[in-house]
This record gives structure tokens, sequence and C-alpha cells, in this order.
């Protein structure tokens, strides 16, 4: 085993390029799984909540569900709408798809345990989610149809709007940890994690990320009691199936996103004997899946906002109290000294 | 190091490339999507110098907020394209001359380009390898000229509060919603009870 490990294939540009490859597959393939029973979790969890049986015919409990599903989409025709632009139209599921799963490059799983420790770790977060829109933009315009158009402006200015209450509350975790990178964001939190000093912080950014994400209640660029189905109202079969996963792969990765800045990461609660003889992957995995329970209980309990309600709530009440707690967190680090790497 | 130069060369060229797409695409939706693109590359060079710090703030600036509007924007344009096309013959010549005498006067301003003694001893001596460039570029921003940024800062502020102040209008006869009034009724000021005798109305 040794000798495999200490080959000097492994320091060429081939070793080096399928060395990264695995690490790409070994984020990927369980990411995908996880998008997977993501929906059949949806289902199931709405279902309880609505007193249904959700998905209960394929497989024991309805567990192959997911997998029928996918292959139903996969074999369905593709269909191109006559008026829209074929490329653009085309390339928009793949950019919301591609942009869910790149961020998950630099998602720290454990210590050490990350595919890419970035520097500016959390700002290639920041940036990929708000790319985004770009996804929804192109696929809204090239559909050439008034309902996905409507949906398109809609969600270009609602993540534009809850971008900036998102952006203060990165800040104020920065000013607590005093790095970008997302490894030390973990570790600043090994004492206490900062869902607690940080708590309307930490409600502000949950919200925010429901927003983000286009998830009930901010639903409006799918409302599909006023637009149908919104951007993805053209699409078929596995250009719709990229959107779906897009979407779940990107919830997911909000849910990391939480987790690492306000949850602990990888970190037990306490470090202590029962909850560190668990491995840290596990416990990240299932704040995660706390998260997407969230999400899903939102889904099925609040209705949709209106959307002069949606940019109030953005612009009138988030931001100026993101803005506000900045200024309050800076100067009581500040005033007591406590300014990380002074 | 030759892994490098290959993806210096990719992302120059895919730059330079769609930079003259973004002017060359008929479809002004194209354009600005190949002006994306050209962000991209520019933040990818950025990545290769290592200032991973400017590559990020320039996808998240620009592409994730300032394309976005652009976009938003050129998206609602009705433009015909075959109108659009007609004067360009006539417009060529003086627009063709403008150009020259710019990109002669460039030309000159670079061959002719000296910095100032003075300016090259006074800029910095290169961090030492351990701080990474967010955190120089933060001491340059935020400590040694904090009050130059400042001023930038109100400069801006004073352009915000101008196009508040050009484009604010207020219209007559606009229902808004007040949601503190919402929350401060009563019970009674909305509902009466009242006991109706049998066989007379209210």
């Amino acid at each position: 085993m040794a000798s495999i490990l200490n080959d000097p294939f492994w320091d060429t540009y081939a070793g080096q390029g399928a060395i990264i490859l695995a690490q790409i597959l070994a984020v990927l393939v369980p990411l995908l799984l996880a998008v997977a029973y993501l929906t059949y979790a949806e289902r199931k969890v709405i279902g309880a909540m609505q007193l249904r049986k959700g998905p209960n015919v394929v497989g024991w409990f309805g567990l192959l569900q997911p997998i029928a599903d996918a292959a139903k989409l996969l074999f369905k025709e593709t269909i191109l709408p006559a008026g829209a632009n074929r490329v653009i139209f085309v390339a928009a599921p793949m950019v919301t798809f591609v942009l869910a799963m790149i961020g998950w490059a630099v998602i720290p799983f454990g210590e050490g345990l990350v595919v890419s420790d970035l520097n500016v770790g959390i700002l290639y977060l920041f940036a990929i989610s708000s790319l985004g829109v770009y996804g929804v933009i192109m696929s809204g315009w090239a559909s050439n149809s008034k309902y996905p158009f409507l949906g398109a402006l809609r969600s270009a200015a609602q993540m534009v709007s809850y971008e900036v209450s998102m952006g203060f509350v990165i800040i104020t975790v920065l000013i607590c940890v005093g790095s970008l990178n997302l490894t030390d964001i973990v570790m600043a939190q090994k004492t206490v994690w900062f869902c607690v000093p940080l708590l309307p912080m930490f409600v502000i950014f949950f919200i925010s990320t429901l927003a983000e994400t286009n998830r009930s209640p901010f639903d409006l660029p799918e409302g599909e009691s006023e637009i149908v189905a919104g951007f993805f109202l053209e699409y078929s079969s596995m250009t719709f199936a990229l959107f779906f996963l897009g979407e779940y792969a990107s919830m997911l990765l909000m849910g990391a996103m939480t987790s690492i800045l306000f949850l602990g990461g990888w970190l037990p609660p306490l470090d202590i004997a029962p909850f560190n003889w668990i491995p840290g992957p596990v416990w990240l995995f299932g704040k995660i899946a706390a998260c997407m329970f969230v999400f899903l209980w939102v889904r099925a309990t609040f209705p949709r906002y209106r959307y002069d309600q949606l940019m109030r709530l953005g612009w009138k009440v988030f931001l100026p109290f993101s803005l506000l707690w900045v200024v309050l967190t800076a100067g009581f680090l500040f005033a007591f000294d406590l300014v990380p790497n002074r | 190091m030759i892994l490098q130069a290959l993806a210096f060369y990719l992302f120059a060229f895919v730059a330079v490339a769609s930079g003259v797409m973004v002017i060359a695409s008929r479809n002004p939706v194209h354009s600005v999507l190949f002006l994306i693109l050209a962000f991209f590359n520019g933040a990818g060079l950025f990545v290769l110098m290592g200032a991973e710090f400017l590559a990020m703030i320039l996808v998240l600036v620009y592409v994730g907020a300032v394309a976005v509007l652009f976009l938003f924007v050129v998206m609602m344009l009705d433009i015909n394209y075959v109108e659009m096309r007609k004067g360009f013959l006539q417009y060529l010549p003086v627009g063709g001359l403008i150009g020259l005498i710019l990109l002669v006067e460039l030309t000159f301003v670079a061959g002719a380009w000296v910095a100032a003694p003075a300016a090259v001893a006074s800029i910095p001596i290169a961090p030492p390898e351990q701080v990474h460039n967010t955190r120089a570029l933060g001491n340059v921003i935020y400590t040694d000229y904090i009050y130059l940024f400042q001023a930038a800062g109100l400069v801006l502020l004073v352009a915000m509060v101008g196009a508040i102040v050009l484009t604010l209008r207020q219209r007559e006869g606009v229902r808004r919603q007040s949601i503190a009034r919402q929350i401060g009724r009563k019970r009674g000021d909305s509902i009466e009870l009242k006991d109706v005798p049998r066989g007379s109305g209210v």
C-alpha cells in the first residue's frame, strides 16, 4: 500500500490530475445522491405535515422514487421552442447546474478535508451564489415567452436585493473571525458557535438564503399561481432536470454555508466524550440536514410573499438592521479589545 | 510553470476575443453575455497573478451585481437591428478617424511614459510572504489612506442621493401599505357587535 502511495507517478501532471479528479468525484457523487434524496425527503416531509403519505409505491417506503423520476426525465423529449434563442436556451440550465456544483470546491468537510483550501473561500462562495441569477435571467430571456420573462425579471431584482444583507451578515462573521478562510471560520467556533452570540444575524442569513435560492415563501420567480412556472416554463426533459438538480444542489450549498458560518461546521456541539466520537463529516451532514428540514418546514407553513412586501423586507428591514449589527459588533469587539489578529 | 503559462494564454485569448465579440455581435444581450465572459477571464488573470482577493471582488461586484442590472436593462430594450445597422457606412469615416486619433494618442502616451523618480521611490516594498494580499489591501485602504477612502465614499453617496432626487416623484392617489397601521389596529376599531331585535333592521 505504502509503495503505491510513494510512487513518483503522483508528482507528475497526470498523477496530480488523477488525484484532483478523484477528489472532485468524492464530493460530487455523494452530492448528487443527496440531491436525489432531498427531493424524496421534501415530498415525504411535506406529505407528513399535510397528513398524507408522500411517495410510497416505488421500492420500500418509496425509496426508489427519485431514481424512477430521474429515468423518466432522461427518456422524455427535449423540446426547443420555435422562437427561442437556441444557444442561450440550452446554456442556461447548464450554467445553473455548474454554478451549484463548483461552490462545493471550497466547503471543508473536516479539518483538511477540502478540495481547495482558498484564502478567500467565503468570498468565493458568496460570488458563486450571486452568479446563480444568471441561469434564471438567461433562461427567461431565451425562452422568448412572457411568463418566463416575468419570472426572470422578478428573480433578478430579488436575488440582487437579498445579496446585500447577506453580505453584511458575512462581514459580521468575518470581523469575529479575522480571516476569509472557511477552515479558519470553523476553527474560530471551537468554544461557542456563532449562532449564539450572533443570533439575529443567523436568522437574517437563513431567511436571505431562502430568498437567494428562490424557495418559498420567496418563490416569486416560479410562482405557479401567477406566472405558471416562471423561468423554466418552456423547459422539458433533461434541461428541466438540470434546473431542478441545480436548484436543490444550491439549497444544499446554502445549508452548508449556514452550517459553516453559524453552526460550527464539522465541530461537535461540545468537545466531550460521546460527541467527539462521531467523525466531523457526519456532524456537517447532520447540520445541513437540519437546515434542509427547516427549508421544507417553511415551505409547508408560509404563504408566498407579495412582491412589494418582499422588497420591503429586504431593503427596509434586513439591510438597516444588519448594517446596525455590523457597527455594534465592530464597536463591541473594539471596546473590549477582542478584535482578532491585531 | 508551463501549466501557468498555458492558463495565462487561454484566459488572455478568451478575454480579448470576448471583448471583440462585445462590439461585434448583433444582439445586445449577446454583447452583455460576452462582456461577462470577459470579466470572468479578467478574474482568472488576477488569480494567476496571485491577487485572489481582487479576482473575487471582480466577480462579486461586476459580474454578480453590475452586469445583472446591465443585462436587466438591455433585455428590456426594443431595438430594430436592421434600422440600427443602416447608418453604419455613413458614420464609418468619422468614427474611424476618432478611433485612429485615440489609438495614436495612446501609443504616444504609452511610449513616453516615465514614472517620476519620487513615485518610484515611494512604492512600498512588497509585503512579506506570510501577509496575504487581502490583509495587505486592508492595511492600505483602511489604515494608510482611510481619509481618501472615506472621501471617495462620500462622493459616491452624493451621486446616489442625486440619482434618487432626480427620479423620485410623488404620485397622487396611490394607496400604500402601512404595516405599522395594520398591526396597530385593534379589534374594537373594525368590529362592532350589535344585538338586533327580531323583526327590525340595524
